[in-house]
């Protein structure tokens, strides 16, 4: 980098395949849809381990619990095939493979601290780091799960033997609600870390992000 | 000259100046009002389509999962049942009003009402009912709203029933009408489900009335909604015949 000079040149990368970015930002709609509305409906009767506390009305979809249930069920599918559209390139294209992995715990600790001492490097966006490949794979297990314990919720009868891995209707609406809970704490992490290093944003539009390469006088 | 005449020879004369560009402001005030009102019109009337178009989405969706869910029911598949140290006490009492407004149906006034695609339509009174091949079941009621509650039911099969008044079991729909003023409607495939019972007790007592006195549809295969009380006819057709809360956006099929 100290050999950088006037000859450097600024190269183009794609770092996120259109798959991914289309993806993305049909997941980001569909979420926000299900969690704003999957909200009213647990308005309509709190988990009773957590006590009577409600998601204050006005950042509630739907109206009301038959309006905030046609939303949830509606978006339900968006998400869901969303997902599987994103999984399944995910797991034959490689991406997975390459970008996710490996994840090793001693990484993924020292690259957290790292990040909040705000000393985190971003110099190559095509690579995560370690904090972020435990991140993105955490997210997208959570996503996985919230699906897997919505079909017990809705089809307790039908699909039993799975809602029964959840120890059952009830179970299953705690299961929902605690990895409800765990993506919207990571998507507030993951929409902070965007603010701190606002040129990842653009980059889940174009695909493309610059980086700096020295130049040929090295 | 003349304007230096208009302005500095008489007050009538600008008073009427004025008056007009009173008139004029007024005017244009109107104007800009009728246009702001006309564009907010415009704009609610544009807000009114699209919240009918998003609506007609939600409806759409809300047919398509009818469908899945009528595909995803499996007429074999029994809802668990369960001992009977698992029964909630006491039960939880829902209803589109409060337990003080619960209707009292009368015995002696009361008659099952069967109409549509039936052959025997004979009105059935409270104790033909008792009289029918009985059985019992502890199973989960799930309401919509999140909560679950195990009881026990006792009553005549549904699919028996409809055999013995020779209903068209080929038609697509079972609609009912309920003392209370509720109504909901089943599809065909869930009427004829084993756990489908006219209950006529809970925890072997004649169903109190808030409960559903003297008989409600009990289905451990679909949300309590689906589950009417107090029922005083019912009738097998082709055309949907919708419900309570299905008709105000609640999913029709509620399978659970």
């Amino acid at each position: 980098m100290a050999t950088l000079n006037a000859s450097a040149g600024v190269d183009w990368i794609r770092i996120h395949p259109l798959v991914v970015r289309v993806t993305h930002w049909v997941n980001a709609l569909a979420v926000l849809i299900m969690v704003t509305s999957g909200w009213r409906i647990y308005n309509a009767s709190p988990i009773p381990i957590f006590g009577t506390w409600r998601f204050p009305n006005e950042i509630t979809l739907g109206g009301w619990l038959g309006g905030a249930l046609q939303w949830h069920f509606a978006a339900m599918w968006l998400f869901a095939i969303n997902g599987l559209v994103y999984l399944v390139y995910g797991i034959v294209s490689g991406h997975f493979r390459r970008k996710m992995l490996p994840i090793r715990p001693v990484e993924v600790l020292h690259d957290v601290q790292e990040a909040l001492r705000g000393r985190l490097a971003h110099d190559d966006l095509s690579v995560y780091n370690a904090a972020q490949r435990a991140a993105y794979v955490t997210l997208i297990i959570v996503l996985v799960v919230l699906v897997a314990s919505g079909l017990a919720i809705w089809k307790p009868v039908q699909f039993q033997p799975l809602a029964d891995l959840m120890g059952g209707f009830q179970g299953a609406r705690i299961v929902h609600f605690v990895a409800m809970a765990t993506m919207v704490a990571i998507v507030i992490v993951h929409i902070a870390m965007v603010a701190m290093v606002p040129r990842t944003f653009p980059t889940m539009f174009t695909g493309r992000a610059r980086r700096i390469v020295a130049g040929r006088t090295t | 000259m003349s304007n230096a005449g208009k302005t500095t020879t008489s007050r009538p004369g600008l008073s009427e100046q004025s008056t007009r560009q009173i008139e004029l402001i007024e005017r244009r005030l109107f104007l800009q009002r009728g246009l702001s009102l006309g564009a907010l019109s415009l704009l609610s009337g544009c807000a009114i389509t699209e919240q009918d178009s998003v609506q007609r989405i939600l409806d759409n969706m809300s047919y398509w999962n009818d469908r899945a869910q009528a595909a995803i029911f499996d007429p074999r598949r029994l809802a668990r049942e369960y001992t009977e140290s698992a029964i909630v006490d006491p039960f939880p009492f829902n209803a589109y009003y409060s337990e003080d407004e619960v209707r009292v149906v009368d015995e002696k006034s009361y008659k099952l009402e069967l109409s549509g695609l039936i052959t025997s339509r004979k009105p059935w009174s409270v104790a033909e009912l008792h009289a029918l091949p009985q059985f019992t079941q502890v199973t989960n009621h799930i309401c919509v709203e999140g909560w679950s509650a195990i009881g026990k039911w006792g009553g005549v099969r549904f699919s028996e029933f409809l055999a013995r008044v020779g209903a068209d079991t080929t038609a697509k729909y079972v609609g009912f009408k309920c003392a209370d003023d509720y109504y909901t409607s089943i599809d065909m495939a869930t009427a004829l489900h084993p756990q489908t019972q006219m209950t006529l007790t809970f925890r072997d007592q004649l169903l109190p009335p808030k409960y559903g006195y003297p008989m409600k549809l009990r289905m451990p295969t679909k949300l309590g909604y689906k589950n009417p009380k107090h029922i005083v006819a019912m009738f097998v057709t082709n055309t949907n015949p919708g419900g309570y809360w299905e008709d105000q956006g609640y999913n029709w099929f509620g399978g659970s």
